[in-house]
């Protein structure tokens, strides 16, 4: 099937596209297109990109309503307040309410918000993902174990071009008086792709007192 | 020729013209698998060399993604995704003349014959 | 000197009833298959933009054309849609892609 990771055993010999990726590269070095320091600080900053990064912005909008603003109107500038840097492409915050929930998809590629997500995971890229999420979508949210309840309107956006696109979950309630940094827990990578909600602050609970 | 508009019972998705594989949008599919694996670095890298080509003026998005769908049907069945990424951005060099194909195929050969 | 991007002097304005051409060109295109021929209202105006379809073959995408959030009706777009009638899908779409139309089906 497309799109999955095909096991590849560490001791098992090169695929041609993996050759070709070293041979490509080589040759570039060869020319001084680029140097293997270039390709190595690329390497470590896309390594260092998460969903973590659209949580913190997630948390911030929710306890400061002003900065929220700001985020909804140019998330490029909401981002550069926090020392995130903005990347080449303008992300629209799309803001969940009571009444409406957003989901984002790419039908003809994998556009995703890469500077604040990190890279899209393989589901999204999918093309099982790209054909449903747009004529099925709420079958889709099913699968992800998400039943959006029918009197909150669903707004599907197929991003085809040149913005990328976040969504703004709501707040859960029983979070009064937590910290931006307790609360950017509860924000999922995908929460931030529209998929799910942010988590319940009781299984984060859970899922701590687990972990403890 | 003046265009024709889909009449409102005429729904379906191309109305029988040819589209490319990658647009997929409507179309039926199985349920989303949605195992995940975290990325090797070979396909680090490919991204790397994308963004690194784009930065040097040396390649466009738009670009890269008319080579991915110049792949064709069979890629979209039978590559994973950072292979149509590297096998795109290998024809995009060659269509700009940064490399040639000649020299892309001895370097693959010298690749594969100093593997252990 | 670049000519004037398609729809910067004329937009179509915030809540304009719009239909995607009915059109099947060959090369690189960004307006998906399935939105083609469809009737929605203009939700946004995103700016102008360097056409894809040009930049994609190396050329500047000049004249550049404005972009739009496009919003559907999901029931309209999918006569067997299983959802609320307010469930909708917002497609990005460039100016030249777009004709007036009279009001949303």
């Amino acid at each position: 099937m497309s799109d999955t990771h095909h096991d590849h055993p560490p001791d098992a010999p090169p695929t041609h596209y993996q050759r070709m990726e070293i041979a490509l590269r080589e040759i570039l070095m060869a020319k001084s297109v680029f140097t293997p320091d270039d390709v190595r600080r690329e390497v470590e900053a896309m390594e260092g990109r998460s969903a973590g990064t659209g949580a913190r912005l997630v948390a911030r909008a929710w306890v400061d309503p002003a900065f929220k603003a700001r985020l909804l109107d140019d998330a490029r500038l909401g981002a550069a307040e926090m020392g995130i840097p903005p990347g080449p492409y303008r992300v629209l915050v799309m803001e969940n309410t009571a009444t409406l929930h957003n989901m984002i998809v790419c039908t003809l590629c994998s556009c995703y918000p890469r500077v604040l997500l990190g890279l899209p995971p393989a589901w999204y890229k999918g093309t099982a993902y790209r054909s449903r999420a747009v004529r099925e979508p709420r079958a889709v949210l099913a699968e992800f174990g998400f039943a959006l309840a029918d009197d909150v309107a669903l707004r599907v956006h197929d991003s085809t071009a040149d913005m990328r696109y976040m969504v703004l979950p709501m707040r859960p309630a029983g979070t009064e008086g937590w910290s931006e940094e307790e609360l950017a827990r509860l924000v999922t990578r995908d929460s931030l792709i529209g998929v799910a909600p942010a988590l319940d602050p009781q299984a984060l609970g859970r899922a701590s007192d687990a972990a403890g | 020729m003046k265009e024709q508009h889909a009449p409102p019972e005429a729904r379906h998705l191309t109305d029988g013209h040819p589209v490319g594989a990658h647009d997929v949008g409507g179309r039926p599919g199985p349920r989303v698998e949605k195992d995940e694996h975290p990325h090797a670095l070979w396909e680090y890298r490919v991204d790397a060399m994308m963004l690194l080509l784009s930065a040097r003026g040396l390649l466009t998005t738009d670009e890269l993604r008319r080579h991915i769908e110049g792949l064709g049907a069979g890629a979209y069945e039978g590559m994973e995704y950072y292979e149509r990424w590297c096998a795109a951005l290998a024809a995009a060099m060659i269509d700009r003349g940064v490399v040639t194909a000649d020299e892309l195929g001895r370097k693959l050969a010298e690749v594969a014959a100093r593997e252990p | 000197m670049s000519a004037q991007a398609f729809g910067a002097a004329d937009p179509f304005a915030v809540g304009a009833a719009v239909r995607v051409r009915l059109s099947w060109p060959p090369g690189h295109i960004r307006t998906p298959a399935y939105i083609r021929g469809h009737v929605g209202t203009v939700a946004a105006n995103l700016g102008a933009h360097p056409n894809p379809e040009e930049i994609a073959f190396r050329r500047s995408g000049q004249p550049g054309s404005v972009l739009y959030r496009v919003r559907f009706r999901q029931d309209v777009v999918w006569p067997d849609y299983r959802g609320p009638a307010s469930d909708t899908l917002d497609v990005e779409i460039y100016h030249h892609w777009l004709e007036a139309a009279g009001a949303a089906r």
